[in-house]
């Protein structure tokens, strides 16, 4: 049977076709995934995104827990409220999952996880918080919702009371605050300005209604895969998994190797990766006609690699894609399309940023 | 429930068929396949002249989530194809039966259409499937 999320019927009735996910039953599209792609890029779109996993650590331990857990450090967390993007590794190396940790206060720290990795996530968490005495509670108690797109916060604003608008009132982004009983984050997983909001269960139709009346566009998982590969933003599963270094998923970036005495998982394989070297995540652009898709193979000079993600890209009118290809790889590359080898440029993983191409 | 209209003949790979009359008839896919795929993004197809055989593909649905072969309902030569098409991918969702036709046959054997499935049969296949 699956889970449903607290929005399931705002769903139905607003004409969403449902799928699986990972177990829960979530709306693919609410009749064409392109227009709620440009609703996004263009004005609002909001996202059902209660599926994600939101748990809190808390004990004084927490901060020194969180820097032995993650492949990026807390340290550079100083004010509360501030959130940092990371990867979770395992021994080896791989990406047990990439997450949002929020700083709370000083023995209380938020992560938000995937789904898709839920269980096998609190299993690894609580099995190291142990040695820390740090208490895992999940919070399945809260709805979320991502609201984004450039005029996402200004359609917001008129939801929210005086109070809670001063308290997000220039709020940077990669933050998040409670105001209320709302927990608004200046985060997201398209490239456009906006927040993502968790609230308790039962208020989550309301608010997902007043969005709707405030005219901000309800957007399906389509539209979420398609607008965060325009971003360049790695898919949990399909960019990497526990089998990929973060070396090779282009989070090179969110691996905090100073202090050089900080010890966290992963770091003596990172190390050994880093000196021998690894594949390189890049993205792909093909301006002619065709779509490139995940698995499809990918030759360079010398050496092959694999699509990781592919799709049409709306706001760009072609094919874009993030490949797994040799280090040496250069500025351009074949892909195997059934059968054809197609021409395509090789540029960095980022094509769509606040609604302007940036390839 | 998708639209299956009454007058049309389908293939169980959710072409229709509509007969124009002289021998020619015109393909396109189903309301059902079209929901299946999802918003068109590119639609590749034969050329005028091209002769084709049922049951073989001779066009290519590329949707945002998959691409899918379009199988030719009957034999015969290919006499017109909806150009349209190339820049409004989009008919095949907004109209599958109209706008978003592909192409046009002219059948080397009518015969074949007794291969076919009519509305009833088509409705029972998709419900099956």
């Amino acid at each position: 049977m699956a889970q449903k999320t607290a929005l399931h019927a705002s769903h139905l009735a607003a004409g969403a076709k449902m799928v699986d996910f990972f177990g829960w039953d979530m709306p693919i599209n609410y009749g064409s995934q392109i227009e709620e792609h440009h609703a996004v890029r263009r004005d609002a779109g909001m996202f059902d995104v209660s599926h994600m996993t939101i748990v809190d650590l808390t004990g004084s331990k927490t901060r020194e827990f969180l820097r032995y857990l993650l492949a990026n450090d807390v340290a550079k967390l100083t004010v509360p409220g501030k959130a940092l993007y990371t990867g979770m590794l395992n021994q080896s190396g791989g990406v047990i999952d990439d997450l949002i940790v929020y700083f709370m206060q000083d023995d209380f720290f938020r992560l938000v996880v995937n789904s898709a990795t839920r269980e096998k996530d609190l299993a690894h968490i609580t099995a190291e918080a142990k040695a820390f005495e740090v208490t895992v509670t999940e919070r399945p108690e809260f709805a979320m919702i991502a609201v984004q797109g450039p005029n996402a916060k200004a359609k917001v604003a008129t939801l929210l009371t005086a109070e809670q608008q001063a308290a997000v009132d220039g709020m940077k982004p990669f933050f998040g605050k409670q105001a209320g009983d709302l927990f608004i984050a200046t985060t997201g997983y398209t490239g456009e300005d906006g927040y993502e909001i968790a609230m308790p269960n039962e208020q989550a139709a309301d608010f997902w209604q007043k969005l709707l009346d405030a005219g901000v566009a309800p957007a399906g998982l389509g539209a979420r895969d398609t607008l965060r590969l325009e971003a360049g933003m790695n898919l949990y599963g399909q960019d990497m998994d526990e089998t990929v270094s973060p070396l090779a998923a282009n989070m090179g970036w969110t691996i905090a190797w100073n202090p050089e005495q900080r010890n966290f998982i992963g770091r003596a394989a990172l190390t050994e990766q880093k000196a021998a070297g690894t594949a390189k995540l890049v993205g792909l652009v093909m301006e002619q006609k065709g779509v490139l898709r995940h698995g499809q193979r990918v030759v360079v000079d010398g050496g092959e690699g694999v699509i990781t993600s592919g799709t049409f890209s709306p706001t760009l009118g072609y094919s874009i894609a993030m490949a797994r290809v040799p280090a040496n790889t250069g500025d351009t590359a074949e892909v195997d399309i059934r059968g054809k080898l197609v021409s395509v440029k090789v540029v960095k993983p980022a094509f769509v940023r606040m609604g302007k191409k940036v390839i | 429930m998708s639209s299956i209209p009454t007058e049309l003949k389908y293939a169980t790979s959710h072409e229709w068929v509509r007969n124009d009359g002289d021998g020619v008839f015109t393909v396109g896919i189903t309301e059902h396949a079209q929901e299946l795929l999802g918003d068109m993004v590119f639609v590749e197809l034969p050329e005028v002249g091209d002769s084709v055989t049922q049951g073989d593909d001779c066009a290519v649905a590329e949707s945002v989530k998959a691409a899918s072969d379009i199988y030719a309902p009957l034999s015969g030569e290919v006499v017109e194809v909806n150009d349209a098409l190339a820049d409004s991918p989009e008919q095949v969702n907004a109209s599958p039966y109209n706008d978003g036709w592909m192409f046009k046959i002219k059948a080397s054997d009518e015969a074949e259409l007794d291969a076919l499935l009519d509305a009833a049969g088509y409705k029972s296949s998709i419900d099956e499937a």
